[in-house]
């Protein structure tokens, strides 16, 4: 099994409204894959899908090999997919340490050696670790979202978005970090930032109006014109 | 100087009260959005149980324990049940927990009738001890006691239990704690019937002090409302504080103009919600 993730024609709705009409995704195992779209097209709501925030009217999601299509999210999350949601999502109110604590499984690994991991990875998260998590700016609140999806010894990760909102100099390294992080995960990523997106992507999907319309490759996206001009307006 | 300490006292012992009626309401609201308003008749039928508890045992400890431990049974039945099935349609909840102030408080008159039932406070607390010029009962200053010792095991299960975390967690950001493998489904029974057992226990401590009537419930669930409005949905030190605010309130406008008691906590609530309708002390943003 290469694919980590496969959607097949997953459609969602939120309400009343229909949202997604026609998800088709295969994420390969390692690296990362990347979800492109103007806003409102749907990513968000695509990556709320696969971990179970909202429930699928129809087409199926299968993780590692399994139908995984109805499961709710506290289930997937045990399965080892971690998310990083576009609004980060910390928990204000608990420290640092506690977010962490709170987030690590059982079967999500060693728990030291797994913080360590990450403490090393994002040294500010050591700096702040008995703090609440309140405190810290838009950079380090992504930090500390990234951080508790990799607490676990997850297979896969959602990140959506992780460049909104913070200043050039904060996306530069995080873009490293990512890369760094696509040595030992998985990643699904949803980014408009192009220069973070084909900086961290292997392969990349658009997703228009609640469906994917174009695949492809980082050299093709990187060398044709006219797929960035189709889909990205650019 | 005698009003004073009398005040002290007195307010503070009605301020306990408050908490322990409030503190699981607001706790449930945080949570899981819910606002119990049959919370009140919890709280009497609380009464109710340790007064029966009393009559059979005639220990003072295990009235306390039925009154806590009836309701959270009861809260778990409630939530499993009632609550859950309406999968979190908020006008939907309202109509049921209003209803259920009716259902419960009708019950208790078929079972009960309409009179109150004493009971008396166990013997090494009846009788008052001097403070100054003034005698203080006993058993308002048990009342203080059990509501500082309940606020100290709430904060300590909050603050250092993993389930602690996770209802801090969830107050804060529902979807993701499910996202990071927790079975809200589960936190929110435990929840609940936790919330709920302390309405029970206010209620069973409160039977020595003002009997168990069938309109008590009704009664108190207008206090436990403003506590949640001045403390702050949700938010359990808030929930703490407002007790304290609104319990000195009430005994200081009544011992003085009798009348206005409940109009004082009225007033407060107001003057809350149009400078900070948030609370007083932070909470969950209404939504
Ligand atoms: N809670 C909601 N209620 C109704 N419509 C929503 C809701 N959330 C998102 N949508 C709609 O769904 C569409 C897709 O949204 P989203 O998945 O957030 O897109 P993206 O992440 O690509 O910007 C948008 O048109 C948006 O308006
Ligand atoms: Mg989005």
């Amino acid at each position: 099994m290469d694919n980590i993730l496969e959607m097949n024609q997953v459609e969602t709705y939120i309400g009343q409204y229909h949202i997604l009409f026609g998800i088709d995704l295969k994420v390969r195992k390692g690296g990362a894959t990347v979800l492109l779209g103007r806003n409102g097209g749907g990513k968000t709501t695509t990556l709320d899908t696969i971990i179970g925030l909202r429930k699928p009217s129809a087409g199926t999601i299968i993780l590692d090999g399994e139908d995984v299509t109805k499961l709710p999210a506290y289930e997937m999350a045990r399965k080892g997919v971690g998310y990083v949601p576009e609004d980060r999502d910390i928990f204000s109110d608990l420290t640092i340490e506690e977010n962490l604590l709170i987030t690590a499984r059982k079967n999500g690994g060693n728990y030291q050696e797994r913080l360590d991991m990450v403490l090393s990875l994002f040294p500010d998260m050591k700096k702040y670790f008995k703090k609440k998590a309140r405190v810290l700016s838009g950079g380090q609140a992504q930090m500390l979202s990234i951080s508790r999806a990799l607490i676990n010894d997850n297979k896969l990760i959602l990140v959506d978005e992780p460049s909104k909102g913070l200043a050039p100099l904060i996306i530069a390294e995080l873009m490293e970090k990512m890369n760094e992080i696509k040595q030992e995960t998985t990643i699904l990523l949803v980014e408009q930032n192009y220069e973070m997106a084909t900086a961290v992507g292997d392969y990349f999907y658009f997703v228009e109006d609640g469906k994917t319309v174009f695949e492809c490759t980082k050299e093709v996206l990187l060398q044709d014109e006219s797929v960035k001009q189709k889909y990205l307006g650019v | 100087m005698n009003t004073v300490i009398q005040i002290v006292f007195y307010g503070l012992s009605l301020s306990m009260l408050f908490f322990l009626l409030s503190s699981g309401f607001s706790l449930i609201f945080g949570l899981m959005g819910v606002l119990n308003f049959s919370h009140g008749s919890m709280f009497m039928w609380g009464c109710y149980f340790a007064y029966l508890a009393y009559v059979y045992t005639g220990n003072f400890w295990l009235m306390l324990i039925a009154g806590a431990v009836g309701i959270g049974v009861m809260g778990l039945l409630m939530e499993k049940f009632l609550i859950r099935p309406l999968k979190g349609n908020h006008t939907n909840q309202i109509l049921l927990t209003f209803g259920l102030i009716y259902v419960l408080d009708e019950l208790a008159k078929i079972a009960f009738g309409t009179r109150a039932y004493l009971v008396s406070a166990p013997e090494w607390l009846q009788g008052s001890i001097t403070v100054g010029p003034e005698n203080i009962p006993k058993y308002r200053i048990f009342m203080i006691i059990a509501g500082i010792v309940i606020f100290i095991v709430m904060t300590l299960l909050l603050q250092k239990t993993k389930l602690g975390l996770i209802i801090r967690a969830g107050i804060d950001k529902p979807r993701m704690v499910q996202a990071i493998g927790i079975d809200v489904q589960k936190v929110f029974l435990v929840t609940f019937a936790l919330g709920c057992a302390l309405a029970g226990l206010g209620g069973a401590i409160a039977v020595p002090f003002m009997g168990a009537y069938p309109s008590i419930g009704t009664e108190q669930i207008f206090n436990a409302v403003a506590v949640v409005v001045v403390g702050g949905m949700g938010s359990f030190l808030g929930s703490f504080y407002a007790s304290l605010i609104l319990g000195f309130a009430q005994y200081i406008v009544s011992y003085f103009f009798p009348e206005l008691a409940m109009a004082s906590t009225l007033i407060i609530m107001l003057v809350v919600i149009l400078f900070k309708p948030n609370g007083l002390f932070g909470g969950k943003k209404s939504e």
